[in-house]
């Protein structure tokens, strides 16, 4: 993934002598993106750098500067919903690194129905957040969902998933793992299958055992692979909204909530200048923080 | 290869202007008049009842003008369809007629700049001087009633009350008293709280604004103004006593998860005793548990003194007309806002909507014989022990309300905590109204 985007400026290098590189296209191709990408993205991007500076209802709009930001920041569930974002996109992407290699060295070894196990484990990613939140809600009703009755018939009082405030964001975190390490698995299964065979082999001849081939070859050598989790899995986790909304819409309370349902809290409520101003935090934000996540993880793939 | 790339181009490009003008034909459609006959549209929320009693309406009311068809769409209702009303109106998508609360939510929509003013319609000398003022602004006065009037406060199954030999309370002392007996006879949750659905956790909040009216008249006013709290008494009395209620355990076992349809049926069934909720909550008893209507009955939330416990009234939803709504259709919406209020529009209002309280228009009657519930609720109103809901007599009502109730009613934080939480969410709502002093 990251290998092509680092490859692509060095086609336009090939060919210094030509001052600007030639397309393949005439330039009028690009209208049509040009023009989607203005109307859907540029402009409503300034827009909304606009509207951050305005209290607005829709029906009117009066500019008041820096206040909503001022406003943002004082929000007493602000604090809250920054430590949740941290936790929750930590807890998800370390755990998906740890079982997406798992699964990973589970499914690329010899196995009966390997492939059949491979689907299973994909197929949560393929069903909508949504449905997937709505789902678990009910299976982790704490009086009539079908986990909490599957614990008490083994004499164990189950909690209340998503009701008790000190277990409702660690719950939807790992739901969140359950939806999502099938995506970890696949990015590690291919990682894995670019490993050359002689190193295992030449491992194999020198007696080196199980634990000990994972852990000089395989895990090294998949490094790339660990980085490109990471990465996908921290954004996600850092945006994360939908699955949390669909299960706990932050609750109970505000002890599950994050900095997108805070805005999105915002929005519902009509402050529509003060939930822009946040999105523009959020955008700088995770700019901030993935900028050189990515430079540092490109510079790496140049070097080797 | 080049002529092959610049034909899918073009077929893009006749395919993304296809896909614009269905975008905007979605947008610009709808009814005209065919055959002679004009047809207007009326949006409601999409709850069961509503849509149920809407079509009965519209049934009737083309019946009676056969000049006129009406086309009901429906939305979310909830904040969601806050959202929803507030950007057809500012777009000019609105349907010919629709259907929202009256009050403070009202006043967001900006109706002097938005509706259609409808002060000089027949119907309007039959209202209640009470709903005039929550669809009026200085300058007109711009919805119609549709549904009778509730109160906030205790619904509680007299089954249990008569076995235990428990009589109303008109104390909060008297309250607590009650509901430890009922623990102690076990086996019936003694107060039902239902925090699945988070709104129904504010009623210990917003039921007691009649408690702070009778203490404090001025209150609503100075609240506005900026010069009352909800940290300070009398108001803060609401958040303590969710508080004392958690504490001492009185609450059903599932009250975290519970949902507000699983709190209507402990109080119909008698597995809970005591529900601070509106009285709508009768409408979901007779249509799911229409044998133990008579089981249950209404008090109101008691204050510490009882000299103050006063009960506290919702005002029903309105129908209001965009402005947008033109000539023939104006028309036509006005002869359907006029129809509800009429005695044929009140027998469907009577046989579709469950009353829960008084109407608000002399136009209806309520039925000759109405639920113990609402009977109990006019006794308050014969003994002018009433007073109007916050949201009727303030703009500002915090959007986190509910949130923070819900972390107070599970002891997540303390009464001060939330209420000193709540002003400030209050603040925010107040600056973006734009009102003076904040």
């Amino acid at each position: 993934m990251s290998t092509t985007s680092v490859s692509l400026p060095a086609v336009g290098r090939r060919s210094p002598h030509r001052g600007r590189m030639k397309s393949f296209y005439p330039s009028w191709f690009y209208l049509p993106a040009a023009a989607l990408y203005l109307v859907f993205f540029a402009v409503p991007t300034f827009a909304s750098f606009y509207f951050s500076l305005t209290r607005w209802s829709l029906f009117d709009v009066s500019f008041i500067g820096f206040d909503n930001f001022v406003q943002f920041f004082q929000e007493p569930m602000l604090v809250q919903g920054f430590v949740n974002t941290f936790i929750y996109g930590f807890i998800t992407s370390a755990l998906k690194v740890v079982l997406g290699l798992a699964l990973a060295v589970l499914l690329t070894s010899q196995l009966v129905g390997r492939g059949y196990l491979r689907s299973v484990v994909f197929f949560p990613v393929l069903v909508s957040a949504i449905g997937v939140g709505i789902t678990f809600k009910v299976l982790l009703d704490p009086s009539d969902g079908l986990v909490n009755h599957v614990l008490s018939f083994f004499g164990i009082a189950g909690p209340g998933w998503l009701t008790d405030p000190k277990l409702a964001l660690l719950t939807v975190a790992g739901v969140d793992v359950w939806k999502g390490v099938g995506i970890a698995t696949l990015i590690y299964i291919a990682g894995l299958a670019a490993i050359p065979q002689e190193y295992y082999e030449a491992a194999r001849v020198d007696g080196a055992g199980a634990w000990k081939t994972f852990r000089t070859i395989t895990l090294p050598l998949s490094r790339p692979a660990t980085a490109t989790v990471i990465i996908l899995s921290l954004i996600g986790g850092l945006r994360s909204f939908d699955l949390i909304w669909a299960m706990t819409k932050g609750g109970p309370g505000f002890t599950s909530d994050v900095i997108a349902s805070v805005i999105y809290k915002q929005y519902q409520a009509g402050f529509y200048g003060l939930s822009t101003a946040g999105n523009v935090v959020l955008f700088l934000v995770v700019t901030a923080i993935m900028v050189p996540i990515s430079l540092f993880l490109n510079r790496k793939e140049v070097e080797r | 290869m080049a002529w092959k790339n610049a034909r899918r181009a073009w077929l893009a490009a006749a395919a993304l202007g296809a896909a614009a003008s269905v975008l905007l034909a979605g947008c610009s459609g709808g009814g005209g008049s065919s055959d002679g006959k004009t047809q207007i549209t009326w949006l409601v929320q999409n709850d069961e009842t509503t849509v149920a009693m809407a079509n009965a309406m519209i049934a009737a009311f083309e019946k009676a003008n056969t000049d006129v068809t009406v086309k009901l769409e429906t939305q979310p209702a909830g904040t969601e369809g806050d959202n929803l009303m507030k950007t057809k109106l500012s777009t000019g998508e609105m349907s010919d007629v629709f259907y929202y609360n009256s009050g403070s939510l009202l006043q967001a929509l900006h109706p002097d700049s938005t509706l259609v003013n409808l002060s000089g319609e027949k119907w309007v000398k039959s209202l209640t001087s009470d709903f005039r003022s929550v669809v009026s602004t200085d300058k007109g006065l711009y919805g119609a009633p549709l549904g009778s009037s509730q109160a906030g406060g205790v619904v509680y199954n007299r089954k249990v009350y008569d076995q235990l030999g428990l009589s109303v309370p008109t104390t909060w002392d008297d309250f607590m008293a009650n509901s430890e007996k009922i623990k102690q006879a076990g086996g019936v949750a003694p107060i039902v709280q239902t925090y699945g659905d988070t709104w129904t956790s504010q009623l210990f909040v917003l039921a007691d604004f009649g408690n702070v009216y009778k203490a404090d008249p001025d209150w609503a006013k100075q609240y506005t103004a900026n010069k009352r709290k909800y940290a300070d008494e009398p108001a803060l009395e609401g958040f303590e006593h969710q508080e004392q209620a958690f504490k001492a355990g009185l609450f059903n076992s599932d009250f975290a998860s519970a949902t507000y349809d699983d709190g209507v049926k402990m109080i119909a069934t008698g597995t809970g005793a005591q529900y601070p909720i509106l009285t709508q909550a009768i409408a979901a008893i007779q249509q799911n548990y229409p044998d133990n209507v008579d089981d249950v009955g209404f008090f109101a939330l008691p204050a510490d003194k009882a000299g103050d416990t006063t009960a506290t009234i919702w005002q029903p939803n309105a129908l209001y007309i965009p402005k947008t709504t033109k000539d023939a259709k104006l028309t036509a919406a006005k002869k359907l806002v006029a129809f509800v209020n009429s005695p044929d529009g009140c027998e469907v209002q009577t046989s579709k909507l469950a009353v829960s309280g008084p109407f608000v228009t002399t136009a209806c009657t309520l039925p000759s014989s109405v639920p113990p519930l609402v009977q109990d609720i006019q006794k308050y109103f014969d003994d002018k022990a009433t007073a109007p809901a916050l949201e009727f007599l303030s703009p500002i009502k915090g959007p986190n309300l509910e949130n923070i109730t819900v972390q107070v009613g599970s002891g997540i934080s303390t009464a001060k905590q939330g209420a000193q939480l709540y002003d400030e969410d209050v603040k925010k709502q107040a600056q973006q109204l734009g009102i003076k002093g904040w």
